[in-house]
């Protein structure tokens, strides 16, 4: 029986419940050197001087290393593959240490000390001379004539423009009796919140440089600190252990490159450099804050005739992932509800705050909300159903993408749908609590969305796996994905046993990866790698098997087509007998003084599919219309992720991700101060994470349409389950209120005025006013 | 340096009395590191507010990041390799975080079996809140908390020789398209 489809306990979950998996920092020499870094207390500066000598005269201080120190030329950061195309690679606008302020903690100057004692001392020692600039934090002022100028290459701040226009609406809209439903839709900058915080160290050996770290893309980082430093990629050599969490954040090089700087140095000692939590909010990357004008013209009956669309994404200061994270929420909104005539617009602008990454969703949870919060008022304008009205305007069965090639192949929305209407007893609740009176009342709400299976074909789709079959029979599997958390492990184990044919525990996955010796994958992102590494293991398990059964020739005396491998043996498939174990062979075989062969198969996959992948959420909440506040009572998430191989992985993972969604609907926001551009609540008090007591049971189903083009049925599901719960939840408060929050996270400060302005809540006495002032 | 000041501590960690020299502006947390390599206890903020780096001090849950190493001479301290049987076999709360998928990135792991390990040691049954309210120190970004609550409120229940109500067993939902109706 296939091991696929059931639900094994992780093969991680023996060492990490017994706290011996090691992370990062419990591999680094607790004797290495300490780095680290000084960042700007300014939004927009030139650095015009920096004196070290104060903190270079501090005893155990071994090295003191400023913006002025640092190789000149410029890097790029983004966990991307690389592009041998000069107009598809990353911007390269980042230095190890930077001239150039451009955001409230940038980096300026670096430590390296014999201890965290001294180099924090050291820091503080450090004299920065700055030549300060004006600076802007809004995306809209960022576009203004005269507004402060981050990069010269870029007018008016916007890194890109792109379009997704068909159709013609301006002519479109001249049909008499049309209906326009026009809305601005706000999400905040959000921080990942990976438990583990991003670390590394590095060292040299023989010559070369090594960095540990905790990154989701190992391979990637390899090339970015080489281009960093100007050395040749092979120079370069990257260890990935166990990490505890990125969700996107470590899909970016964050400060390996710097690291493996620092200790070159030094003479190539080890250094480590681990961000504080509050350098892991301030330092690292955000999810984009992006804005939405959406403007829809519908027929009284729904059908959707015009829509435009206006996203404007705040890039932050520097490139990172940049673009793409807006241009693929644009894109989508037009494959969600197809229209014959479509007109959106996609800015990305730099402005002086921390650099938007990857974040889990890439875009789609700030577009879905924008999108399933418009759906919802323009059925609700139209006095139709909300349900009724998305089944009737969802992409339909049989529609494809026409530059992914994407299709819908089953009749997933309408599926999804009625398993989360029934979960949540939708329609009658929904028709239930519509005019409402009281301080508390009660709304469901629901938002559906689709997502993309890997990077396929933006960018280049490739995954490498090798296995190396043991003297006891055991196949020893290695692939360049990561595990970060997800259950990657699990799943590479599951599928290399039905591939090869061996039972579960027979397989081994090396778990973490050495870009010295792991094949060429490029990692934890897009929610790829169960599709892709699917298609390496199957494409590496037939090579693997051809080699096996070419070899038991010689001691069966059968043909290789005669036979398979099946639970660990080698069997002749006409009368299904067992020949020999593959423990036998692989001793045999091994040892065989005639003809010795190591076992091994090696294949490198390029994937040239991508796949939909889709679901709904259905949330349920009570809302104390005086307190201003939100509780979510139930929640239930629907996904069509194709096959399911591990069934309770999945759903701990999607489980997960909606923690992160209610999180992002409800309380999750990066402040920054207007008068500095600083943030103001980097750190997990004051940034508001869920805890076990912010959500109810979070309830999941999956429908099972196993994906054509996958090798093994699946397509995404890792970061899908937060892409629907905030608009979901905005659309339960709609329907228990009747307001329209058009503006994450919907917290109290948010609810109140918009509670006021509908009546809900009346205005403080004057005394009230004055008490709460004292 | 010349500020720095050292000071013996003795105290039993996991059954084992240990003893020494160390900073006394160091945490437990990292004495426990960089002493003992006792690489479960997990720094994530340095200031008490994630609990990965929870460990039990004379039987109470405490944030050993913001304990400092010297106020745990005489201490008893139990980490999550001290829950770890001497053969290796993982204790019952550790074997229902396994078996419940109450564990995924492991890094917020430790902290929530030793917070769990000490409200399960006081022999009461909890409800839902009340064991959501005493989990709540700890922060989760990989599970959103459910298999952790599942996992816990089983062992509650089987160590205090009552059945685990059905209710709270939960098995993932996979649904073929053709049991739609």
């Amino acid at each position: 029986m296939s091991v696929i489809g059931e639900s094994v306990p992780r093969v991680d979950a023996y060492d990490k419940a017994a706290g011996r998996t090691k992370y990062v920092d419990d591999l680094c020499d607790p004797h290495a050197l300490v780095a680290k870094v000084l960042h700007a207390n300014v939004a927009h500066a030139y650095v015009k001087s920096i004196d070290t000598s104060k903190a270079k005269a501090l005893p155990g201080v071994v090295g003191v290393y400023t913006c002025f120190d640092v190789p000149e030329q410029p890097f790029p950061t983004a966990g991307h593959p690389w592009s041998t195309e000069v107009e598809h690679q990353d911007v390269c606008d980042r230095h190890l240490l930077t001239r150039h302020v451009r955001y409230y903690g940038d980096d300026v100057a670096a430590v390296v000390a014999e201890d965290e004692v001294t180099a924090k001392r050291a820091l503080k020692l450090i004299q920065v001379e700055y030549d300060v600039l004006p600076f802007v934090l809004d995306v809209q002022e960022a576009m203004k004539d005269g507004a402060p100028l981050l990069h010269k290459k870029y007018p008016h701040n916007i890194l890109a423009h792109t379009t997704n226009y068909h159709g013609d609406v301006e002519s479109a809209i001249k049909e008499p009796g049309l209906i326009r439903v026009e809305g601005w839709y706000d999400t905040p900058t959000v921080q990942h919140c990976h438990i583990e915080n991003a670390s590394c160290f590095a060292y040299m050996e023989n010559g070369r440089i090594t960095v540990c770290a905790s990154t989701q893309i190992p391979h990637i980082v390899r090339r970015i600190v080489a281009q960093a430093l100007g050395i040749d990629w092979g120079m370069v050599r990257i260890i990935k252990p166990y990490i505890g969490g990125g969700f996107g954040d470590k899909q970016d090089a964050l400060y390996e490159p710097l690291c493996a700087w620092l200790s070159m140095q030094v003479g190539g000692r080890c250094v480590r450099l681990a961000c504080t939590r509050e350098e892991t909010f301030e330092n690292c990357r955000v999810r984009h804050a992006i804005r939405y004008h959406l403007i829809s013209w519908v027929k009284p009956d729904g059908t959707l005739v015009a829509r435009k669309a206006e996203c404007f994404s705040n890039q932050g200061a520097y490139t990172s992932h940049g673009h793409g994270v807006n241009a693929k929420g644009m894109n989508s909104i037009p494959q969600l509800y197809p229209c014959p005539n479509v007109a959106c617009d996609s800015y990305t602008v730099y402005t002086n705050r921390q650099p938007g990454g990857a974040m889990r969703g890439y875009g789609m949870p700030q577009v879905i909300f924008a999108l399933e919060s418009h759906t919802e008022d323009i059925a609700r304008k139209l006095g139709l159903d909300s349900l009724a009205y998305r089944r009737k305007t969802l992409m339909p069965v049989g529609f494809v993408d026409g530059f992914s090639k994407n299709e819908l192949y089953s009749d997933t929305f309408n599926e999804v749908l009625t398993v989360g209407e029934k979960a949540m007893d939708y329609e009658n609740k929904h028709r239930l609590y519509e005019n409402q009176t009281g301080r508390y009342r009660k709304g469901v709400g629901c938002a559906v969305f689709w997502y993309n299976t890997a990077v396929w074909p933006i960018a280049l789709e490739t995954s490498g796996c090798r296995m190396v079959l043991n003297q006891d029979g055991s196949p020893q599997v290695q692939v360049g994905e990561t595990e970060i958390g997800q259950g990657a492990d699990t799943a590479i184990a599951q599928m290399t046993a039905d591939a090869v044919g061996v039972p579960l525990s027979k397989v081994h996955v090396i778990s973490c990866q050495d870009t010295d010796v792991t094949p060429y994958g490029t990692g934890a992102y897009a929610s790829r790698q169960t599709y892709v590494v699917g298609m390496a293991i199957r494409g590496c398990a037939e090579e693997f098997k051809r080699k096996i059964l070419e070899s038991a020739f010689e001691y069966t005396r059968m043909q290789p087509y005669l036979m398979d491998i099946r639970d660990g043996n080698i069997v002749r498939t006409t009368d299904n007998r067992v020949l020999m174990s593959l423990g036998e062979f692989a001793l045999t075989r091994l040892y065989d003084r005639e003809h010795n062969e190591h076992l091994t198969a090696e294949k490198s996959t390029q994937i040239k599919t991508n796949a939909y992948s889709f679901g709904c959420c259905f949330a349920q909440v009570e809302v104390d219309t005086k307190l201003c506040r939100v509780k979510v009572e139930k929640i239930v998430n629907v996904h069509d992720a194709g096959k399911i191989i591990n069934p309770a992985l999945a759903r701990a993972q999607v489980q997960g991700g909606m923690s992160m969604g209610i999180g992002y609907a409800l309380s999750e926001c990066m402040l920054y101060d207007q008068k500095t551009g600083r943030l103001l609540n980097g750190n997990l008090l004051d940034y508001k994470l869920s805890t076990v007591m912010d959500h109810p049971h979070l309830e999941v189903h999956f429908v099972e349409n196993p994906e054509p083009t996958s090798a093994f049925g699946t397509k995404s599901l890792g970061e899908p389950p937060v892409i629907p719960v905030a608009p979901a939840i905005r659309n339960a408060i709609l329907n228990a209120t009747g307001v329209a929050l058009n503006a994450l996270p919907m917290r109290p400060h948010q609810l109140y005025p918009a509670f006021k302005d509908a009546g809900l809540i009346e205005e403080l006495p004057d005394e009230n006013k004055e008490a709460q002032h004292v | 340096m010349s500020d720095r000041q050292y000071r013996l501590v003795t105290c039993t960690i996991n059954g084992r009395e240990r003893t020494a020299m160390v900073d006394v502006r160091a945490s437990l947390a990292d004495m426990l590191r960089g002493e003992y390599s006792l690489t479960s206890v997990k720094i994530g903020c340095e200031v008490g507010e994630c609990g990965a780096c929870a460990v039990m001090i004379d039987g109470e849950c405490f944030n050993s990041c913001i304990y400092l190493a010297i106020w745990a001479d005489g201490k008893h301290i139990t980490t999550v390799e001290g829950l770890t049987k001497p053969d290796g076999s993982l204790s019952d709360l550790q074997q229902a975080f396994v078996d419940e998928t109450a564990i995924q990135c492991g890094f917020c792991t430790p902290g929530f079996l030793i917070e769990a390990e000490s409200i399960l040691e006081k022999g009461r049954i909890y409800t839902d809140q009340e064991l959501r309210k005493l989990l709540s120190g700890h922060l989760c970004r990989c599970t959103g908390y459910d298999n952790i609550l599942r996992a816990v409120r089983k062992v509650m229940y089987t160590r205090n020789g009552l059945p685990v109500p059905e209710e709270t067993k939960e098995q993932p939902v996979v649904i073929q398209p053709e049991d739609i109706q």
